[in-house]
């Protein structure tokens, strides 16, 4: 599996880590519901069969956090950018790596 | 027909032509008292002890493949019960238990091979933490032996002992535990189940559930819908899949698991031994070939099939053990797809929609688990409460804190 990061081009999986489903967004830990948005947010995952987001870091390369768009059931690859810019852009002030 | 020396001579004599099918493949009927999605070990076993322990005769194993097609045929065979946590360690124990009385329990030859496990220590702080693991275990009545370097020495002479990053200093050793035939335990569940009266239907995909306002009363399936008052799940590495057709979200991701074999050589390993340094296990099958694996990839997938790195990976764990199998060539290689809890611990309860039931989770520890999994999630459905020896693998011990944790490293499903 190669992975294109937008900043090294694409390199082997094993420069990378996985941290897994990018769509998380951390819960407001005010909100009256904080306990059980934290349980979805920290154990609940929706693991799909398809296309799944998720981060991945270029520790064996420039170092980026980057947002990955892989299909889970033949690993193919169909995006990737700097999750820096997926949170300024789409999640406003995300604060996950 | 039951397996006997005389079943045996009477097909010798007569050129083996009195056998009959080992179960039945049924065909599915409109309706059942219990159905059991999943045609592992686990699922068959699950049938298997309700007709044998609760009186329910009237059930179906449905499997979208054919029997023993999943994780049940892509292990790597090891049966043990060295755990270290009270949630664990009666589970485990009753399984290592039920595997012990199993051949005789199902008339059927499980290879269950008792020839122990023995976990390497590398470190002092790790000889601690064996030493207290070992501890636990014998507190809770589990065989367990700490052995140090001369005395691992004496069993294992070709180790790497004096590996420069990673010297053997001893091990943890539970001599009760070994490995088991992993096809021939789903064949052995699969025919003590269907002469019980157990439906095994294969081809037979669930693609939904029936449902009466909460409760759930049967499945839909690719042969048509099935109605039963209580439907269990046991479709580890496919259960967010399914639960989700329920409306569940569980705590789980599926992550691939690789695994290898080589080619077939003289007895040269004679237990299973695991490196305490990184992630390898390794043992030898009775046809003579080395059965080993490691972590699994570290990132979600389905595909039944792992990346290079971790062949890599596994390989080096390997050769830093024992660098004598560096000559052999690998014969085969394959990969499984895992339920990787949150915890590293399975579920086996009861889920909030009523007539549902949930026996997932297993992570890389499915297969030693088969008897007592089955045992347990059989008496979760027919009596609606959790066995007291699975009573921890709870679905809600995430929301309430009572997690088990092994390994200890928190929420993260890659890292177990």
């Amino acid at each position: 599996m190669r992975i294109p990061c937008p900043y090294c081009g694409p390199r082997d999986a094993h420069e990378f880590t996985c941290l897994g489903d990018a769509t998380l967004t951390r819960p407001d830990p005010a909100a009256p519901d904080a306990a059980s948005a934290f349980h979805d947010y920290v154990y609940r995952r929706d693991n799909p069969a398809g296309p799944h987001r998720e981060l991945w870091y270029h520790g064996g390369g420039c170092r980026s956090w980057l947002e990955v768009t892989r299909d889970t059931r033949t690993h193919a690859i169909t995006d990737a950018r700097f999750a820096a810019d997926r949170s300024s852009a789409a999640q406003g002030t995300e604060d996950r790596p | 027909m039951r397996y006997s020396f005389l079943s045996l001579l009477a097909n010798a004599v007569s050129g083996q032509r009195l056998w009959t099918p080992a179960w039945r493949d049924a065909a599915p009927k409109p309706s059942y008292d219990a159905v059991i999605v999943g045609g592992g070990g686990h699922g068959l076993a699950t049938a298997y002890y309700l007709a044998k322990e609760h009186g329910l005769h009237n059930i179906a194993v449905l499997e979208k493949g054919w029997i023993g097609s999943g994780n049940a045929g892509r292990n790597t065979t090891i049966i043990r019960s060295n755990y270290g946590l009270p949630g664990n360690i009666p589970f485990y124990e009753w399984s290592m238990t039920l595997w012990e009385g199993l051949e005789r329990d199902l008339n059927y030859n499980t290879m269950v091979s008792q020839r122990g496990i023995l976990n390497l220590y590398h470190s002092d702080p790790q000889r601690d933490a064996y030493a207290r693991r070992g501890n636990a275990m014998r507190l809770h009545g589990v065989d367990a032996e700490l052995l140090d370097r001369e005395q691992v020495r004496a069993m294992l002479p070709f180790l790497n002992f004096d590996n420069a990053r990673f010297p053997i200093q001893g091990g943890l050793l539970q001599r009760r535990a070994g490995t088991a035939r992993h096809d021939g335990v789903v064949w052995g569940y699969a025919r003590a189940a269907s002469r019980l009266g157990v439906d095994i239907v294969q081809n037979c995909a669930v693609t939904g559930f029936l449902r009466d306002g909460e409760r759930i009363v049967g499945v839909e399936t690719s042969r048509g819908p099935i109605h039963a008052p209580k439907v269990g799940l046991a479709v580890a590495g496919h259960s967010s899949h399914v639960a989700h057709m329920a409306g569940l979200r569980l705590p789980i991701e599926s992550h691939v698991l690789q695994a290898f074999v080589s080619e077939g050589i003289k007895p040269l390993i004679p237990n299973v031994i695991t490196f305490g340094a990184g992630h390898f296990y390794i043992s030898q099958s009775d046809k003579g070939g080395l059965v080993f694996g490691g972590d699994i990839d570290g990132y979600n997938s389905y595909a039944q099939r792992g990346n290079l790195p971790v062949v890599e990976d596994v390989c080096e764990g390997g050769m830093a053990l024992m660098p004598r199998i560096g000559r052999l060539r690998l014969l085969r290689g394959w990969g499984g797809v895992m339920d990787m809890s949150m915890d590293g611990s399975p579920i086996i309860d009861r889920t909030p929609i009523p007539g549902l039931y949930l026996n997932a989770g297993w992570c890389y520890g499915g297969f030693k688990a088969t008897p007592a999994s089955g045992w347990c999630f059989a008496h979760a459905i027919a009596r609606d409460e959790p066995h007291p020896a699975a009573a921890a693998f709870r679905l809600d011990r995430f929301a309430t804190g009572h997690l088990i944790d092994e390994k200890g490293v928190g929420a993260q499903p890659n890292l177990h």
